[in-house]
């Protein structure tokens, strides 16, 4: 079983990360150690296994693993690695790796590092379930994953405003651009007939053919360009630099953005090669080009530098990608990886620079290299790498570029000005480059910095060092390191479309070498001539008019607006129009099929009325009647009546044979009782009269009387649709399979149970997870409940019983409360025992007849509630640990555990097992894994009953205490301090 | 002949504690004070509590008596509370 094979090294791949950020979630907020450890550890691990599984596809072979996901449409989990998912996968956790090692020397002792470090795995673990998915839906979902977690990286220092606020930008652009993409991909799998990757690929001529493929392209670009930061959804980018430093480092170097990127090259072979593509794709990532690079050169602060200059040459690979040619598209391969080096590498810089000065303003900054030669000497190589510099890795890729953009003949415009605009950008970029690195590093010794400059520590350089260091081996001999990579990549990818390509320095003196030395030339006059003046500059001249935030802000809060007057048109915070819209809907929709095929009762004859049966249903609906009637003004009443009705009810399931629903429903009832009394204290007092003096306005009665001919309606309609139904022969239901293979599939004679515990245990499970939730949500309003004023002191009777304690001789406050009841308190105390008895009497013969973890637990929370009744929040708690958090939670436990035990001997999720045990004492007791499940079922019941209740109770605690302490105790306390 | 007086006087008992719950109800809606509309109430559960009874010796099954047994052992908690809730203005202090 634990066999190594490249597919289990895949799942772990794909695991270590998650794994690692589940246990730093758990880890406490000052353990920055441990979770740097972990997480470096989690990195490195998951890294070896990359690159341990290169041999499997070096090849241009592909892994594969799938698992059964939702068989029964179609979908598979499909993990599949080939060489540009290899590529991805070992870059994400490479650099990821490096991003650990640096973040634990960045991230300052009070931050929460682990949970800095938990969200960085999982952002890292989402980025390679993206990379490796095998199905299209899966890819989406990862997808997301990725902007939920970038959303919360960027958002880490949430006390920043900018950092709230950038984060959310980047969460509702990916996000949208998500949803496009979900779109798309499904129009995709709808033109392919599947959603798997593969099939996609095979079915790619058929793709471009189709009708539907333009808005499959249209929504799939626009998910790659708000992930990739394109024009014109790039605004996003620069605001997520409010991120500590590493993120921005891993988000905007390796990951976040080059998903987009990923996307792009993944659907190549499927959606390039049309002249749409290539329109809108070229005209697109030319924009981003040279717009990125033009405002990168007007920007004061260092990472709002590289956050342009990451647009700009995002927008290079993106137009790389669009000119439908394989070597373009290798190129854009390369320079994907090159771009992830050496900006990785510069970002770190930066940080460096940041904590070690206190300021990223370029134009305060002057002169480090003195104090840190060794960040500036990495920083001047990685900057060189990204203006071009020869034997650098970033122009080899920047060469490919030019010999495609010279190569373009076409005779438009385009294919004319294409090497022009790409020189001019690639100038744009040098001038950049070169500004950043003179205005920080050189020049006179730096004033009024907020700190004294100093080297950085050894191990925060150290992945500066490793990423520099590849992107001199990679610019000096790509083929002997390199090569091999982007061969597999670009295979799997063109597969035999693969071009001949060399990945050498020196092509001989051609046309784009001459570009190429041109740029770098243009770009360092720009620098010589007006490096001065750049720095006086306040915004960017041409294109600083358009605000792309500006933009984004006002489409968001003319959406935010419309949905208010939407809200404020349709809805309604009454409750009575909305039930009457409910109600009459509903009353509608009965009535449309009879109105269609006419209303006729059935064949079947009734059976004879039992005078017995027809008296309690007189009683209940008596009951019910008159609850309704006294509802507004005697809520007292109204309980009592209800609960009348409520036993009826009972009744009549025990007649009509459903003995289980009895049960259950008689416990409910005795809980909704209570809930409902506990809550009466703390409504605000009736209001006496609505309509003083004067009779009842016709306006009133005539809704009044609109409401009574709808509730009529709503009855009788439903009477007389039982009546149709009842008199009829049943279809042949569900239920009969349900009634007959519940003992032989499920151990259990009790339908109910075996269906709530094994048929359907996974929606049972979800259900215990809603009632968790609810529980939890009804605690969370409770701790903040503020009740009306007037409910706020203690009740009447109270007041005037402890007054009458007070005034009489020889009797204490609190003397009437501990007489009262005293015989009814002394039978609930002592019946304690025996209706836990009964609980257990419940859960354990449920499987077989009528109880189950549901009753039991509730009859258990009701002998803990008949506990608090009788003695008071403080006598109880004193004598009985009351943890409904601790119970829910390891009831929630112990059923996904017993569900997941069925996977240990290879049956699917939550199957149960049973068998028939000779226990001493007890006899023959059947025993089922379902037990298992229903003492989970149990435990969460008694535990989101009793949180719930309790914290009702707890109120009345809570406002004794607010009151003013008798001003004596305080001057005590003070005399003793 | 005693099944068929059995079978009578179940009946007959049946439709006499139907009556009884009748009367309870009553009282449960005119009150005329709280108190004893919760008297009412408790009645109406005793009375139900033998109803189901009946109903099991006129079944023969003792599955019907489980039901009974919850309102024996619990039922008594909401008239409890109810009364707390008369006499001192809330129901868990």
């Amino acid at each position: 079983m634990l066999k190594v094979t490249s597919e289990s090294l895949l799942w772990l791949m794909l695991a270590l990360p998650f794994l690692g950020s589940l246990l730093s979630s758990i880890l406490p907020a000052r353990k920055r150690n441990t979770a740097g450890i972990l997480a470096g550890v989690v990195m490195l691990l998951a890294s070896v296994v990359a690159i341990g599984l290169y041999s499997s596809i070096s090849e241009g072979s592909v892994v594969r693993s799938r698992i059964p996901w939702l068989p029964s449409l179609g979908l598979e989990i499909v993990l599949r690695l080939d060489g540009l998912s290899w590529l991805f996968a070992a870059l994400v956790l490479v650099v990821g790796f490096l991003v650990v090692v640096y973040s634990r020397y960045y991230m300052s002792p009070e931050d929460p590092v682990p949970r800095f470090f938990a969200y960085l795995l999982a952002f890292a673990g989402s980025m390679v379930g993206l990379v490796l998915s095998g199905n299209l839906i899966q890819l989406v979902f990862f997808w997301e994953l990725t902007s939920l977690f970038s959303f919360l990286l960027i958002g880490y220092w949430y006390h920043n405003e900018r950092a709230r606020s950038g984060a959310r930008m980047a969460l509702i652009v990916t996000a949208t651009g998500g949803l496009c993409l979900l779109a798309g991909v499904m129009l995709l799998g709808k033109i392919a007939g599947s959603y798997d990757l593969d099939a996609v690929f095979l079915a790619a001529d058929r793709i471009r053919q189709s009708e539907l493929y333009l808005p499959a392209l249209g929504l799939i670009l626009i998910g790659a360009f708000t992930k990739s930061a394109q024009f014109p959804f790039h605004f996003w980018l620069p605001h997520a630099m409010a991120a500590p430093t590493p993120v921005s480092a891993y988000l905007h170097s390796a990951t976040l953005v080059k998903a987009g990127i990923f996307l792009l090259i993944r659907f190549w072979p499927v959606l390039a090669g049309t002249e749409a593509w290539f329109a809108t794709v070229t005209t697109v990532g030319l924009c981003t080009l040279i717009l990125g690079a033009w405002v990168a050169i007007f920007q004061q602060d260092l990472k709002g530098l590289l956050a342009y200059s990451t647009i700009s040459h995002l927008g290079l690979i993106t137009l790389l990608l669009g000119l439908n040619s394989p070597l373009a598209t290798v190129a854009a391969i390369f320079h994907t990886l090159n771009h992830a080096t050496f900006k990785a590498s510069l970002f770190m810089a930066v940080g460096i620079i940041d904590h070690e000065t206190g300021t990223r303003d370029i134009r305060k900054l002057s002169g480090l290299a003195r104090y840190m030669p060794i960040t500036a000497t990495l920083a001047v190589i990685a900057a060189g790498a990204m203006a071009g510099v020869p034997l650098l890795n970033g122009f080899l890729s920047k060469e490919m570029f030019l010999a495609e953009a010279l190569d373009l003949h076409r005779e438009s415009f385009a294919g004319r000005t294409l090497p022009f605009l790409a020189t001019l950008a690639l100038a744009f970029s040098v001038l950049y480059s070169v500004r950043f690195i003179h205005q920080s590093f050189f020049g006179p010794p730096p004033q009024d910095l907020p700190r004294e400059p100093q080297e950085a520590p050894r191990w925060m350089r150290m992945p500066i060092e490793v990423l520099v260091v590849a992107c001199l081996v990679v610019g000096m001999v790509p083929a002997l390191t390199v090569a091999p990579l982007l061969g597999a990549a670009a295979y799997s990818v063109l597969g035999p479309n693969t071009p001949s390509y060399s990945l050498a320095i020196w092509h001989g003196f051609n046309a784009p070498l001459v570009l190429s030395l041109l740029a770098l030339l243009l770009g360092a006059l720009g620098y010589v001539l007006f490096g001065k003046r750049l720095n006086r500059q306040d915004g960017t001249p041409l294109v600083g008019v358009f605000k792309g935030r500006r933009a984004f802000e006002t489409v968001l809060s003319l959406l935010i607006r419309g949905a208010r007057r939407t809200m404020e048109f349709v809805g309604t915070r009454r409750l009575q129009p909305q039930l009457r819209v409910l109600v009459l809907a509903a009353c509608f929709a009965g009535l449309l099929p009879f109105l269609r095929y006419g209303y006729q009762g059935g064949t079947k004859v009734g059976t004879p009325l039992d005078p017995a049966f027809a008296l309690i249903w007189l009683v209940g609906g008596i009951c019910a009647v008159a609850a309704a009637w006294t509802a507004k003004y005697h809520r007292f009443a109204a309980l009592i009546l209800m609960a009348g009705a409520g036993l009826v009810s009972c009744v009549s399931f025990v007649w009509l044979s459903s003995p289980d629903l009895a049960l259950t429903q008689l416990l409910v009832e005795t809980v909704t009782t209570l809930l409902l009394l506990l809550g009466l204290r703390w409504l605000p007092a009736r209001s006496r009269d609505l309509w003083p003096g004067s009779r009842t306005p016709w306006r009133v009665r005539f809704r009044r009387g609109g409401d009574v001919t709808l509730a009529l309606a709503a009855g009788s309609g439903i009477a007389l649709l039982s009546y149709a139904i009842m008199t009829r022969e049943m279809p042949n239901s569900i239920s009969r399979y349900f009634v007959e293979h519940s003992y032989p599939d499920g151990g259990g004679r009790n339908v109910v149970n075996v269906i709530l515990v094994d048929f359907r245990g996974f929606d049972t499970l979800g259900e215990m997870t809603v009632l968790a939730i609810v529980a939890l949500t009804v605690f969370a309003l409770l701790r903040r409940f503020r009740p009306a004023p007037e409910s706020v002191r203690s009740p009447e009777q109270q007041r005037l019983q402890d007054a009458s304690d007070d005034a009489r001789e020889g009797r204490e406050r609190g003397d009437t409360l501990a007489d009262y009841l005293l015989v009814p308190r002394t039978i609930m105390e002592w019946l304690f025992p025996a209706i836990i008895v009964l609980a257990f009497y419940l859960l354990m013969r449920g499987h077989d007849l009528p109880g189950g973890g549901f009753a039991a637990g509730v009859t258990m929370s009701i002998a803990l509630i008949l506990q608090y009744l009788a003695s008071g929040t403080r006598r109880v708690e004193d004598r009985l640990r009351v943890h409904p958090l601790r119970w829910m939670g390891s009831g929630l436990l112990l059923a996904v555990v017993t569900g997941l035990g069925a996977w240990w001997f290879d049956y699917p999720f939550l199957t149960s097992w049973f068998r028939y045990v000779d226990l001493p004492l007890l006899g023959e007791v059947p025993l089922a894994t379902a037990l298992l499940f229903d003492i989970g079922v149990f435990l969460l019941v008694i535990g989101a009953i009793a949180l719930i209740l309790v914290a009702i109770a707890h109120q009345s605690i809570r406002t004794t205490r607010r009151r003013p302490e008798p001003p004596l105790a305080v001057k005590s306390g003070e005399e003793e301090a | 002949m005693t099944a068929t007086f059995l079978a009578w006087s179940i009946t007959a008992s049946q439709i006499l504690l139907g009556v009884a719950m009748l009367c309870a109800t009553w009282r449960m809606v005119i009150g005329p004070r709280a108190q004893d509309r919760v008297v009412g109430l408790d009645t109406l559960y005793i009375n139900a509590m033998l109803m189901l009874l009946m109903f099991g010796i006129q079944t023969g099954r003792t599955l019907y008596f489980e039901a009974a047994l919850v309102i024996a052992l619990l039922g008594f908690g909401g008239t409890l509370a109810l009364a707390k809730f008369l006499m001192r203005g809330e129901v868990i202090e």
